[in-house]
């Protein structure tokens, strides 16, 4: 009797658990989905739904209006080909130089390893803010250190140009770099010295087990760092607008396009409506991030997965 | 001659090709970090200290001691009231974000129905909640009247954070806490769109516990909640620390005090103010890091 009671009792709880799980989870997703639905909607919809009472999410006017003008204001196609193509090279470069930092910090210890690697935890620490004004007088009359005038007579401006990235990120200081090598290293860290040690022992070179044997281990690291990479580099506004001013990328399109935005439409209308306008900027705002959602839904497994063995312990 | 007989010497054995391996590897990034972290950051203490004009033939600096410093402290309108108001943003929301992204962790590391599709929908702010988009967003318009037609109906009044506040005030909780508190809720949606990298981290953590952890405490009568105290929270304690620094550093990354700092150095050129600004940033970030990082070390669990 006893026994039949504390199962029930058990058995209630277990279930109102799940309930309250349940709700809670679906209560939080609606809260992350809400503002990319409400962004659908508000994209398709004409200009007199947003007037319209009875008109909440479902548009009584169906429209790609909005579409068609934010991609022409946005120079859309263009602008989505200079991201791609900006992110995914930072995005290998990045990921490369900081697997092999992450490496040596981890397993090819040498003298003076252990005060680099506070380097790396000072870049991640400072902001990124203190040193930006030096960074773009460096990059304006770029010398590395005298070596170029030497050969040139004169400086370089890197500015406007995507050199800038493309040199951050082959040695490893791109944006949020420290963190990436950082992840690294603590991955690398995980993997049982025996594999290591067992290719050595079978005169495997270090190059070679760290090509053949650490790096396809290490694949649930390198698949979070590339897409941490890719987003933020795809997002990123900080450096893009003060490297990049006059080239078209996702980023710098987004944060001007409130104000192409106002004066493609005073060419067009008197008076420019503020609803209007906010309506086709989250329109822009969605297809902005358009790529990105579609690029999650394809890795989004396996990186949701690899999160399990990449175990970031500090 | 002699070090290069050195050098092949050392070569020779597996710990020196290691460490040579080592240097190899780590020299890109020793590279960038000279040019592109050290020598920054070395030329912007200079500039913090001193005029900087920029003229045809170059930069000019002339050194003015503290005058740049106590410039944006006393002077400037807006840099105290900033740095001070996103450091109290901070105060309150970094224990919120690492509650909330723990709380959130641990359920996701429970066996549920449809739990593949709450974590891909949990880490989807990790993509969209950063940069120029979550910028952009706080100024939609539509966005705002939507959310005030959204509250403005019966139900959600109802069940809306007001009456709750009615109600804890009523049973004698202290006022500053329930302003705490309903302020967090009313801003949860902010605090989700914060959390997406943290639960990631804590989710990783908890995944590397071993089940028999659990299937020992089970077995001596552990509850769940005991389970959690005494196993879960000690050991991602450390983790608890990680987050912490990252999450103090990201809300630091987009308080308007960034924006400010960019202002001044760009459409004012004014470099040695603006680099002075960044400099009184910088250490109070570092001030806030040390207090907090120091009060939750003291609690970490290492298991060595």
């Amino acid at each position: 009797m006893t026994i039949w009671n504390t199962i029930t009792f058990d058995k209630i709880k277990r279930w109102s658990w799940s309930f309250v799980r349940f709700v809670l989870m679906a209560g939080l997703s609606f809260v992350i989905l809400y503002p990319i639905l409400q962004k659908i909607s508000t994209a398709i919809k004409h200009q007199s739904d947003l007037y319209s009472p009875i008109v909440i999410w479902i548009p009584e006017n169906f429209t790609l209006e909005n579409f068609i003008s934010a991609m022409s204001i946005m120079n859309y196609w263009e602008t989505l080909f200079n991201t791609t193509i900006l992110a995914t090279v930072t995005t290998i470069l990045t990921t490369a130089s900081c697997a092999l930092a992450g490496y040596a910090f981890a397993r090819l210890r040498f003298k003076g390893s252990k005060i680099l690697f506070a380097g790396v935890v000072m870049t991640i620490l400072v902001p990124p803010t203190t040193i930006l004004i030096p960074m773009y007088m460096n990059l304006r009359d770029f010398s590395l250190g005298g070596i170029i005038p030497l050969l040139t007579g004169d400086t370089v401006n890197l500015l406007d140009s995507y050199w800038p990235f493309i040199l951050t990120s082959i040695t490893a200081n791109s944006l949020k770099a420290g963190l990436y090598i950082f992840i690294f290293t603590q991955f690398f860290r995980g993997i049982p010295k025996a594999i290591e040690e067992a290719a050595y022992i079978d005169g495997a070179s270090v190059g070679k087990t760290f090509f053949r044997i650490m790096l396809p281990n290490a694949k649930p690291a390198i698949v979070t760092v590339m897409l941490f990479s890719f987003v933020w580099q795809w997002n990123d506004s900080f450096y893009t607008t003060t490297y990049l001013t006059s080239a078209n990328v996702m980023s710098t399109q987004l944060s001007s396009l409130p104000h192409n935005l106002a004066i493609y439409l005073e060419g067009s209308t008197s008076s420019v409506d503020p609803f209007y306008l906010s309506m086709v900027q989250d329109t822009g705002i969605l297809l902005g991030m358009l790529p990105l959602i579609i690029l999650y839904l394809f890795v989004q497994r396996h990186f949701v997965e690899s999160v399990k063995q990449t175990g970031i312990v500090g | 001659m002699k070090i290069t007989s050195k050098l092949t010497k050392s070569l020779q054995s597996y710990e020196g090709q290691k460490a040579f391996w080592g240097f190899i590897f780590v020299s890109p990034w020793l590279l960038g970090f000279v040019f592109f972290f050290l020598v920054p950051l070395l030329t912007s203490l200079r500039y913090s200290f001193s005029k900087v004009e920029a003229s045809s033939s170059g930069i000019q600096t002339t050194f003015v001691g503290l005058s740049n410093y106590m410039e944006a402290i006393l002077v400037n309108p807006n840099f105290n009231r900033q740095l001070i108001e996103s450091i109290l943003d901070i105060v309150i929301d970094v224990p919120l974000i690492l509650i909330f992204s723990l709380f959130v962790s641990v359920i996701l590391n429970q066996q549920f129905l449809g739990r593949s599709v709450a974590r891909s929908i949990f880490f989807l702010p990790v993509i969209l909640a950063s940069g120029v988009i979550i910028n952009l967003e706080a100024e939609s318009l539509v966005q705002a009247i939507n959310q005030q037609q959204a509250t403005s109906g019966g139900l959600s009044n109802a069940l809306g954070s007001f009456e709750l506040a009615r109600i804890m005030l009523g049973a004698g909780v202290n006022p500053t806490i329930v302003e705490y508190l309903t302020g967090s809720v009313g801003r949860i949606y902010e605090i989700v769109r914060l959390s997406g990298v943290q639960i990631l981290i804590f989710l990783a953590g908890i995944q590397t516990i071993s089940p028999s952890v659990y299937e020992a405490a089970k077995t001596e009568g552990a509850t769940g909640y005991e389970a959690f105290w005494k196993i879960t929270l000690p050991m991602v304690s450390p983790l608890i620390l990680v987050n912490l620094v990252y999450t103090i550093i990201d809300s630091f990354a987009r308080s308007p005090v960034t924006d400010l700092i960019l202002e001044t150095g760009f459409d004012a050129f004014n470099f040695g103010l603006s680099s002075a600004m960044a400099w009184v940033y910088f250490i109070s970030i570092m001030l806030i890091l040390g207090v907090s990082s120091y009060i939750i070390s003291k609690k970490v669990f290492y298991q060595e």
